[in-house]
């Protein structure tokens, strides 16, 4: 069935199997495989994107659901070649290992700033409590999130 | 497979009543994990999520009643997360972020798990759940909707509409252990009202039972009550920990919700 | 380490004390830029092995088994060929070459026939052109199925009938022995076994089965080239040992096979065995269209080896002192069922089973044993995790029995160069184990934080369980140590080529190809690092990671590839400059082209009786770390906090810091894993966890901030003195997390995961 939907502030329509989920149809469908597929089951937060606004996992939105409704994944938060300061953070502070679980930590850690600017590390280690990653050890995530919001470590 | 996605709970009604095979979804939290990973391949999807009339919570004349599609999310925000504060405390113990902002009472109660978190803050509120259908509604006790694991009192044409509660502005808390500080499923799960004014302790555990399930007893009992409530239990063991272990937590859950409560 | 800044994120905090060794020739290496993949990774542009795709793609899946043993009885295809949109159906039948593969020993089928030997074994391959299609397909192929007994208890497994007709692991040099189900034992008998001490203690520990879980779960894309070979896009550890083993099966020459790194989402061991190369080239090559196949989670945890699980008997003896005379072990490693990398774990949980400590006698006999339960093989720290947990526990024991502070034990003990290990080989390199463990020692505890407090900082975290109530505080440490590359006699190498060549601009440019798999690790900034510093030029270009243009680099595990990359960059960009000299220093619009070889020095196997070397080595080198834990535990529902990781390792020399911490960060966090919540549960050799759901991994509140100290004492046989560093953190942190758990609660807690169970004492 056909849907469309606004992804990156930029209407998109397509065809998709109905009981594919969003990630699938963003990853397969739109050519946007920056958000990751690696539990499919809402428990590793690699697939966190904002639905209206809202961070969720895509791999638990039914695309159809998404249906008239907006997306905004990693690939769109920079602002053309220009990293988000959240991406830059996580280059500066050696957050990146494999990187598998950063597009979802970026977006997830962006959606904290904008509800916390100014997060205590409980508040960061609670609200990324969704996204695995199973290089980093999290600490160096940690700095990148402190490092973003402008926190004096 | 198909998706149905009504605009008003109406045309849901309508929809379920003429497709009673199609499996509601709300925030999908459950129901997609079992198509993604290939348990379940239904014929039909309801998709609730553009259906206005399920969204948010009101009040009415002393009652709150809490839509079908209200999230854990919402839960926690005030001026809710004064009125049930167990209910808000479970809500923080659900999953991720992520899984709060999507997961919903509705589909906690459609999900009928004996681990729903949501559950054990509403059976200690006496909750009821709303049900609907193009025949009517009808309110019925939460400890009667809940008839079993992932079995509840729906008809094949029934919607929940709404979670119904009178909130008793007594102390309450919620506990849940899990093998982990963030994101499990329960282990085993405590809600506890001390209520003052109706000189009542209300219990209701979550993963020790078929369904969770609300013990009470006059407030003057406290002593006993830790005990009552693991004797209440029937946990079984299973991949999560053992009978053994959830009703030695139960005890303890239950004496520390006491000390919290009744401070 | 390189001179110039340090990040800033690494001064705050870790320390790194000055080289030891002035007189060695190290050389200098240039500091390190930022991750070279980092930018795409951070926008979502890195293509990973699932972001493949092609004109005309399909999908590929595998059916697999739903018993841990059975014999197939019939296979019928019928209903699945006749599903809409699929190209192919595949069995046993269709392999054109051999049947079989395997790491080390070629003991496993591509595709099962005659029997399944484990849950979750690939028994029929179907490509469509929608993965549900394929799915739905490949529910519609009927397989008739014998269930057998399964061989499950894996110590007992030497008494049941085997599993497999032939004895694949037999003469290959190691011990045959004649028992069934033995994949290798090895039993090390060093001075007299029978060394009695004034002092003795016990214990049998046991570690549950990890898995890796790196986050992104196998896939590839194979694409057929028109003329009958294949290039094989994968995420994987070792791209030459891929196509080793996946040329043969198909029955293609090596060269008609090509291995091209996709990007790879993690590793830790899971992705040195082969998981879809071969079955998506089959279908490849049966369509003649490109094939993709991505797992899913669940698939994930069925399509990869696992850590071996393990049963321990052990049993310490020391003088009045706290002078180790005698160490005692049995192990028994469960390999599942196939060998994989059994046979070398076995060797290495033998060989570091006593720890970094100096023992005058040992006996310790390991055995890896064929079972029904998930195959075992290569994860981080691979063998020595299992005999750290069982070591360390037993030298606090040692240490309460002779009421000896732990650390002060450890101390009287520690290994130095110039001593002999339980093998017979004497320490000639870099290990300095009492300057990790006083650094470690030195690291001053974190303050006990005030009650009551948030949940989300106690033990129970989000649960909500204790304000304070039951909470008690106790401080663990543990040392461990292993051994660096490949050993026993293993050919190690790693091959490297530089082009040089001069831009449009006239500069002189450098295209620098290693097959070395980057998998996080940084791996590619080392080797840019190397060349920058070898060649004095900033215009390094890294070429596609592929067995198209260069020699086998080894695998990306073993703690070896920075150490055997940097060797071989440097020898190819120093051939590379002395060439450029010879030509007087211009290229004149010609171009250079030199490849090389790096071999570290040569190792020796193990004597299949005495378990004693053979020549002068059997391990190239060894690396140690120390760590102190404070944990917080509920003692009455027995849940935990990790409160804060003291770390010093022994890292050689550190050409990133910022990623060595990583590497400490994230090995440190997969040994909490395993010691407080990660194991694959089996019945009967069915796992029943198989998701994240119920594979639970540490998430953000489970980590506590770990406090890396860096101590930099160079490998003399190491190119500039580097130290492999990912796998010590994980050796230690067990077992460094089960010892304050201990301290906090006073029980002996003798198997890990650590369930609240156990804590509590049900
Ligand atoms: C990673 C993860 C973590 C989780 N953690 C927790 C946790 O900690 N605690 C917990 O309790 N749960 C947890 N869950 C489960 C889930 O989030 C909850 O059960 C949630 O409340 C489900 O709500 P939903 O709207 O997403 O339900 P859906 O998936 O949309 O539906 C769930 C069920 O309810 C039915 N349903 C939904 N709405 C209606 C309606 N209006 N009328 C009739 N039937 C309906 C559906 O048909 C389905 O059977 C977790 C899930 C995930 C993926
Ligand atoms: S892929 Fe969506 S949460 Fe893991
Ligand atoms: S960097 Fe690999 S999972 Fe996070």
């Amino acid at each position: 069935m056909r849907i469309a939907l606004v992804v990156n502030r930029e209407p998109h329509e397509a065809d998709v199997w109905e009981g594919e989920s969003l990630l699938f149809a963003l990853r397969e469908r739109l050519g946007l495989p920056g958000s990751k597929n690696a539990c499919e089951q809402g428990e590793c937060g690699s697939c966190s994107v904002l639905l209206d606004g809202r961070l969720v996992c895509a791999c638990l939105v039914l695309a159809v659901q998404a249906d008239g409704h907006e997306v905004i994944t990693v690939e769109g938060l920079g602002d053309g070649d220009q990293l988000h300061r959240v991406q830059e953070a996580f280059l500066e502070a050696g957050a990146v290992q494999c990187g598998f679980c950063t597009p979802g930590l970026v977006v997830a850690t962006v959606d904290l700033l904008e509800r916390v600017p100014q997060p205590s590390d409980d508040e960061i280690r609670e609200a990324l409590a969704g996204n695995l990653c199973r290089c980093t050890g999290y600490a160096k995530i940690f700095d990148a999130v402190r490092l973003a919001a402008g926190i004096q470590p | 497979m198909e998706v149905l996605t009504p605009r008003s709970l109406a045309e849901a009604l309508a929809l379920k009543a003429e497709r009673p095979d199609a499996v509601p979804i709300g925030g999908g939290t459950d129901v997609m994990v079992e198509l993604n990973f290939d348990r379940a391949r239904p014929d039909a999807l309801l998709n609730l999520n553009e259906v206005g009339e399920l969204k948010g919570w009101s009040r009415e004349d002393g009652r709150v009643r809490l839509g079908a599609a209200l999230t854990y999310a919402d839960a926690m925000r005030p001026p809710l997360c004064d009125l049930l504060p167990a209910l808000a405390e479970a809500s923080r113990t659900v999953g991720s972020p992520q899984i709060r902002n999507r997961g919903t009472i509705g589909g906690n109660l459609g999900t009928a798990s004996p681990a729903g978190d949501a559950l054990p803050p509403l059976l200690v509120e006496g909750a009821e759940v709303e049900v609907a259908s193009v025949r009517g509604s009808r309110r019925l006790p939460l400890s009667e909707f809940l008839l079993g694991p992932k079995r509840n009192a729906l008809a094949a044409d029934e919607l929940v509409a709404a979670a119904v509660v009178t909130p008793s502005g007594q102390p309450q808390t919620f506990m849940k252990v899990g093998t982990r500080n963030a994101m499990v499923i329960a282990v085993c799960s405590l809600a506890l009202v001390a209520d003052r004014e109706r000189g009542e302790l209300r219990a209701a555990y979550g993963s020790a039972g078929p369904v969770p399930a609300l013990v009470s007893a006059p407030l003057a009992d406290r002593e006993a009550f830790a005990e009552r409530v693991a004797a209440a239990a029937r946990p079984i063991d299973d991949l999560r920990g053992t009978a053994a272990y959830r009703r030695h937590a139960l005890r303890v859950l239950t004496e520390r919700a006491l000390e919290r409560c009744l401070a | 380490m390189g001179d110039g800044t340090v990040p800033r994120m690494h001064q705050r905090r870790a320390t790194t004390t000055a080289p030891a060794r002035p007189e060695l020739e190290l050389g200098r290496v240039v500091p390190a830029e930022r991750r070279l993949d980092g930018v795409p990774k951070v926008t979502g542009q890195f293509a990973y092995a699932s972001d493949l795709s092609a004109a005309g793609m399909l999908w590929g899946h595998t059916l697999r088994s739903p018993h841990a043993h059975a014999r197939i009885r019939a296979l019928d295809l019928s209903q699945a060929l006749a599903q809409p949109g699929v190209h192919a159906v595949l069995t046993h039948e269709d392999v054109p070459g051999q049947k079989r593969y395997g790491l080390e020993f070629a003991d496993q089928p591509v595709l099962a026939f005659d029997r399944v030997r484990y849950y979750g074994e690939p028994v029929a391959l179907v490509a469509a052109e929608h993965p549900e299609q394929a799915r739905r397909a490949a529910a519609r192929i009927r397989v008739e199925y014998e269930p057998l007994e399964p061989v499950a208890d894996a110590p007992r497994a030497t008494e049941l009938p085997p599993i497999h007709d032939h004895r694949w692991t037999h003469g290959h040099g190691y011990l045959d022995d004649p028992r069934p189900n033995v994949v290798r034992s090895l039993v090390i008998r060093h001075g007299d076994p029978d060394a009695g001490g004034d002092v003795s203690v016990a214990g049998v520990y046991e570690l549950g089965m990890q898995d890796q879980a790196f986050l992104g779960p196998e896939s590839g894309l194979a694409v057929p080239d028109g003329d009958g070979g294949v290039d094989i896009y994968v995420a994987t550890q070792w791209l030459h040992v891929d196509r080793d083993q996946v040329a043969p099966c198909l029955g293609l020459r090596p060269e008609q096979v090509r291995l091209h790194l996709a990007g790879v989402g993690g590793s830790f061991g899971g992705r040195e065995d082969l998981s879809m190369q071969i079955h998506a080239a089959l279908l490849a090559l049966r369509t003649n269209r490109p094939v993709k196949m991505v797992y899913s989670r669940e698939e994930s945890f069925v399509g990869h080896v696992h850590r071996h699980p393990a049963r321990i008997e052990a049993e310490h003896r020391a003088d009045r002192d706290g002078r180790l005379v005698c160490v005692r072990m049995r192990i028994v490693l469960d390999g599942g069922a196939y060998a994989s990398s059994s046979a070398a774990v076995t060797s290495n949980a033998a060989c570091f089973a006593c720890g970094p400590y100096a023992v005058a006698n040992a006996l310790i006999e390991a055995t890896s044993v064929y079972t029904n339960n998930p195959p075992c093989g290569a994860m981080r720290g691979f063998g020595a995790v299992q005999t750290c947990f069982a070591a360390e526990a037993q030298m606090d024991k040692l240490a309460a029995a002779l009421a000896v502070d732990p650390i002060e034990l450890r101390l009287r003990n520690a290994l130095a160069p110039g001593d002999t290990l339980p093998t017979g080989q004497r320490v000639s390199g870099s290990l300095p184990v009492a300057e990790v463990i006083r650094r470690c020692a030195e690291l001053p505890l974190p303050e006990p934080e005030e009650l009551p407090r948030d949940a989300i900082r106690l033990p129970g975290g989000a649960g909500n369980t204790t304000r304070g109530e039951g909470v008690r505080r106790g401080v663990g440490f543990a040392l461990g140590f292993k051994n660096l590359c490949f050993s026993e006699g293993f050919d190690d190498y790693c091959a490297a080529r530089v082009r040089l060549f001069e831009n449009a601009g006239g500069e002189l440019v450098a295209e620098v190809h290693c097959a070395a798999a980057e998998v996080g690790q940084g791996v590619t900034n080392v080797i840019a690092q190397v060349a920058r510093t070898e060649l004095g030029t900033e215009n390094v270009v890294l070429a596609p990671h592929t067995t198209a243009t260069v020699d086998s680099a080894g695998s990306s595990s073993a703690s070896r590839m920075t150490w055997m990359a940097a060797g071989a960059i440097r020898l190819a960009c120093r051939a590379a400059r002395e060439e450029l000299e010879r030509r007087g220093g211009a290229l004149a619009g010609g171009e250079i082209g030199v490849e090389r070889v790096y071999r570290h020095p040569r190792t020796w196997p193990l004597d299949p009786d005495t378990g004693q070397i053979t020549g002068e080595r059997a391990h190239v080198a060894f690396a140690c770390a120390a760590m102190r834990v404070v944990v917080e535990v509920d003692a009455e529902l027995g849940l935990t906090r990790v409160v804060w990781i003291g770390a010093a390792q022994d890292v050689g020399r550190a050409l990133n810091p910022q990623a060595v911490e990583g590497q400490i960060e994230g090995g440190t966090a997969q040994g909490l894993g395993l010691a407080l919540m990660e194991e694959i549960s089996t019945r009967g050799g069915l796992i029943d966890n198989a998701s994240f759901t119920d594979y639970l991994i540490p998430t953000a509140l489970d980590v506590p901030p770990v406090e890396s100290v860096l101590v930099e004492d160079p490998e003399p046989d190491a190119p500039y003195g580097v130290k492999g560093v990912g796998e010590p953190p994980t050796v230690v942190s067990t077992a460094a997390i089960a010892s304050a758990l201990r301290d906090a609660t006073g029980r002996e807690l003798a198997r890990v995961p650590v369930r609240p169970d156990d804590v509590v004492g049900l």
